[in-house]
C-alpha cells in the first residue's frame, strides 16, 4: 500500500526531531560525565572558560555571565559536600584527562543541554499530540488533518512555530554539540584506538522521500570487515537484500534449543540456566547478516552515508575531522571513527545531518500542501491468508526491523530485532563476538573497583536503558523514609 | 505542554503516574491515573498524566507546578497491597536506590529538574507494595485489593491542597479499563 506524501513528511520531522532529542541527551547528560569531571570543573578560572568557548565556536551562549551562572549553579550542588545526583561519578580518576576549563566548557553545555532537548522534543509533542505516547500514527498514514485556515488542525502558525524549533535547536547542535565531541575526541585522541569491535556494520535507509517507500534522503546499507568501498545499499522496503540476510543465533542465549533462524521462523522461549561460560550466558539472541554479527547504530549510519557519497554526511564529516584535526594538532581520518570516541564522534555527525534533513523535510512538506494536497491518510485493506511482513527504521540507536507473520487475519508470529540487541548480542552459532563483547577486548582499565574506562565504552553504543540498568549498584545505602496510609 | 496558567492564582498540581503495564504490578501508577481519570472530576489547576516509562522527556510537564504528585510501584518490605506514601527529599532519594528501568528515568527527571531550578515546590509520592513484577497484563490479587484505598489518599492529598475533586455518579461513569479488571 502507499503512504501519502504528507504523512511521509510528517512522519520524518517526528523521527528527526526524536532522534535529535535521543542524542543531545545520550552526549550531554548520559555519556558525557564518562569524560568529563564536574569536581575539576569547579576550579575552572570562569573568564578562561569563556574565551575558550568564544573561541571554538560562533555560539552566543558563552558569555562570562552565562558560564559563571552555571559554574555558581554546579558549586551548590557540588560544594555542599554532598554530590547528591552527582555521588556515582568517578571524579578524579586518573582516566580523567581534560582541564578544568574544558571541563566547565562541557558542563555548562550540560546545563543548556537541558533546555534544548526540551524544545525538540516539543516538535514530537505538537505532531503527534503529545509526548510521551504519540497518538498520530496510524497504518497507512497519519491521523493529522492538514488546513492552513483552521485553528484546531495542523496550519501554518504550527508548522511555523516547528521551523523556528528546528532552527534553534540545529544551532545548539551545530556550533555546541559538534563542537564538543570533536573537543573531547581531540583531547582523547588515545580513544581512537580503543574498541573498535565489529566492523561489519548494518543500518537502514530512512526518511522516505515518495508514497511507495523506493526513495530515500537517508541511505543505508551494509559495509562488510569495515571497507567502505564494498558498501552495499538497501534500496527499498521489500529488499530482499535486507529481507533475506537476518538470522538470529540462541546458542548463547537464555531460550529453548540451539538454532540460527530467520524472525519469521523463530520462536522465542525462555530456558534460563545460570550463566554458563561456554554455554548460555545472556538474554539477548544474537543477530547476524549474511551470518555475521554486525554493528549499529549512529556510527554505521554515518559510515554507510558517507560510502553513499551523501553531501551533508560528508560535510559535517569533515567538519567534525577537521575540528579534532586542529584541536589535537595532529591530522585525523575517517578510520579514527572505527573507535569508542569515533561512535560519539558519529552520533553528532548524524545529529547534525538531521538538522538538514529536517529542513528538508519540512521544505518538502509546506511545497506539497502548497499544492493543494491536504491528504494524509489512505484506508488499508488487509489481505486474507497467510501474510508475512517487515519494516525497518534507523532508530536513533541504529537499524530496528520488526517482523510478523499474520494468519487468518490473526498474528502468529511477532519478532522485534531491536538496534540494542545487534549490539548487545552474546557469542553467535560460530562463537563470533558480538558488538559490545568485541569492543571491550583490549579496553585499558586502570583500577578495577572502578571501571570507568568500560563504562566509556559500552555507553558509547548507547545502550537502551533496560540494558543499562545492569551497571547500577543496587547496594547503595540510601535511606528512604516510607510510610503505610 | 504545559496547559494554560488556572485561575485565580490556584496551586498548580501535577499528578503523574508512572511505570510499565506490561510488567504486572509495576504499571499500578498507570492504572491509577486511568482510574482517578474514570471515577473523578478534577479542577483546572489539576492536571493528570500517563508518564508510563519516560524520563527526561517530561521535564516540560513539571516545569512550572507548585506540586507533584508521583504514583508508582514501591516496594519497601511492607506486605503487598500497603498502601505507601513517601514526601519531599525522600522522593528522589527512593528513585535512585530502586532499579527499574523506569524509575531510573525518573530519577534522571527530578535531577534535571533541580538543575533547571524547576523541581516543585513540594514533591508527594504515593504507591502500592507490589506483589509480581513479570512480563504479563493485569494487576495482582493484593494490589487491586489496594486501590481504592490508594485513589482514596490522592484524592484526600488534593483536597488537603485546597482542590475541589467531584466524584461522579457511578451511573455515568465509563466501563472500567477491562485489561486490568478481567485479569
Amino acid at each position: 500500500m502507499e503512504v501519502p506524501l504528507n504523512a511521509q513528511f510528517i512522519r520524518n520531522i517526528m523521527m528527526g526531531a526524536h532522534a535529535t532529542h535521543d542524542h543531545i541527551v545520550h552526549f550531554y547528560h548520559l555519556a558525557a560525565l564518562d569524560w568529563v569531571d564536574i569536581v575539576s570543573a569547579l576550579k575552572a578560572d570562569a573568564r578562561a572558560v569563556a574565551n575558550l568557548g568564544q573561541k571554538l565556536s560562533p555560539w552566543t551562549g558563552n558569555s562570562y555571565d552565562a558560564v559563571k551562572a552555571s559554574q555558581d549553579k554546579l558549586k551548590t550542588f557540588v560544594g555542599s559536600g554532598q554530590l547528591g545526583i552527582y555521588g556515582s561519578g568517578y571524579w578524579g580518576h586518573p582516566a580523567m584527562k581534560l582541564s578544568p576549563e574544558v571541563n566547565m566548557l562541557a558542563a555548562h553545555h550540560y546545563l543548556q543541554a537541558l533546555d534544548y532537548q526540551r524544545e525538540i522534543n516539543k516538535v514530537v509533542a505538537i505532531l503527534g499530540s503529545k509526548t510521551p505516547h504519540i497518538q498520530n500514527v496510524a497504518v497507512g498514514g497519519v491521523a493529522n488533518p492538514i488546513n492552513p485556515d483552521s485553528q484546531s488542525t495542523l496550519n501554518m502558525e504550527r508548522l511555523y512555530y516547528i521551523k523556528t524549533l528546528i532552527d534553534k535547536v540545529g544551532d545548539f547542535v551545530e556550533n555546541v554539540l559538534l563542537v564538543d565531541t570533536a573537543a573531547v575526541a581531540a583531547f582523547y585522541a588515545d580513544w581512537t584506538g580503543v574498541g573498535k569491535g565489529v566492523t561489519n556494520y548494518l543500518s537502514a535507509p530512512d526518511m522516505p522521500m515518495d508514497t511507495k517507500g523506493t526513495k530515500f534522503a537517508l541511505p543505508g546499507g551494509y559495509i562488510p570487515d569495515g571497507d567502505v568501498s564494498k558498501f552495499q545499499p538497501i534500496k527499498s522496503y521489500n529488499d530482499p537484500f535486507f529481507r533475506d540476510n537476518v538470522k538470529e543465533s540462541i546458542k548463547h542465549s537464555w531460550y529453548d534449543g540451539d538454532w540460527d533462524r530467520h524472525p519469521w521462523e523463530e520462536d522465542t522461549v525462555p530456558k534460563y540456566t545460570d550463566f554458563q561460560d561456554k554455554g548460555k550466558y545472556s538474554w539477548v539472541k544474537s543477530p547476524t547478516f549474511m551470518g555475521k554479527p554486525a554493528q549499529v547504530g549512529p556510527l554505521a549510519n554515518v559510515l554507510c552515508m558517507f560510502a553513499a557519497g551523501h553531501g551533508p554526511t560528508k560535510k559535517y564529516a569533515t567538519k567534525m575531522l577537521d575540528t579534532i584535526s586542529a584541536l589535537a594538532g595532529a591530522k585525523v581520518g575517517v578510520s579514527a571513527l572505527h573507535s569508542t570516541i569515533g561512535r560519539i564522534g558519529a552520533r553528532s555527525i548524524r545529529c547534525a545531518v538531521l538538522y538538514d534533513t529536517l529542513k528538508e523535510q519540512w521544505n518538502a512538506l509546506i511545497e506539497n500542501i502548497g499544492k493543494g494536497d491536504t491528504t494524509t491518510f489512505n484506508p488499508p485493506t488487509f489481505p486474507n491468508g497467510i501474510q508475512k511482513g517487515f519494516g525497518y527504521h534507523e532508530a536513533p540507536r541504529g537499524i530496528l526491523s520488526h517482523w510478523i507473520v499474520i494468519e487468518n487475519g490473526k498474528i502468529k508470529n511477532y519478532q522485534a530485532v531491536v538496534p540494542s540487541t545487534w549490539n548487545a548480542g552474546p557469542r553467535n552459532s560460530q562463537d563470533a563476538l558480538g558488538p559490545y563483547e568485541a569492543a571491550l577486548i583490549g579496553n585499558p582499565v586502570k583500577d578495577p573497583e572502578k571501571p570507568l574506562e568500560v563504562l566509556r565504552t559500552i555507553h558509547s553504543f548507547d545502550p537502551c536503558l533496560a540494558c543499562a540498568i545492569h551497571l547500577h549498584d543496587k547496594d547503595q545505602n540510601e535511606i528512604v523514609r516510607v510510610k503505610a496510609v | 505542554m504545559n496547559t494554560s496558567s488556572p485561575s485565580s492564582g490556584a496551586p498548580k498540581i501535577l499528578v503523574l503516574g508512572v511505570g510499565s503495564i506490561l510488567m504486572m504490578d509495576e504499571g499500578l501508577g498507570i492504572r491509577a491515573i486511568e482510574e482517578l481519570e474514570r471515577r473523578y472530576r478534577f479542577p483546572e489547576n489539576v492536571e493528570l498524566l500517563d508518564g508510563g516509562t519516560s524520563g527526561i522527556e517530561l521535564l516540560s510537564y513539571i516545569s512550572g507546578r507548585d506540586y507533584l504528585i508521583i504514583i508508582d510501584a514501591i516496594k519497601s518490605g511492607n506486605p503487598p497491597g500497603t498502601v505507601l506514601k513517601i514526601e519531599g527529599e525522600d522522593v528522589p532519594a527512593q528513585f535512585r536506590t530502586r532499579i527499574s528501568p523506569h524509575q531510573l528515568g525518573i530519577s534522571d527527571l527530578l535531577a534535571a529538574a533541580s538543575l533547571t531550578d524547576e523541581i516543585p515546590k513540594r514533591l508527594v509520592m504515593f504507591g502500592i507494595e507490589p506483589k509480581e513484577i513479570v512480563m504479563k497484563l493485569g494487576l495482582s490479587e493484593e494490589v487491586r485489593q489496594g486501590m481504592d484505598h490508594l485513589l482514596d489518599v490522592v484524592v484526600k492529598e488534593l483536597e488537603s491542597l485546597g482542590c475541589y475533586v467531584e466524584a461522579i455518579d457511578p451511573d455515568k461513569m465509563q466501563a472500567a479499563n477491562s485489561i486490568w479488571e478481567d485479569i
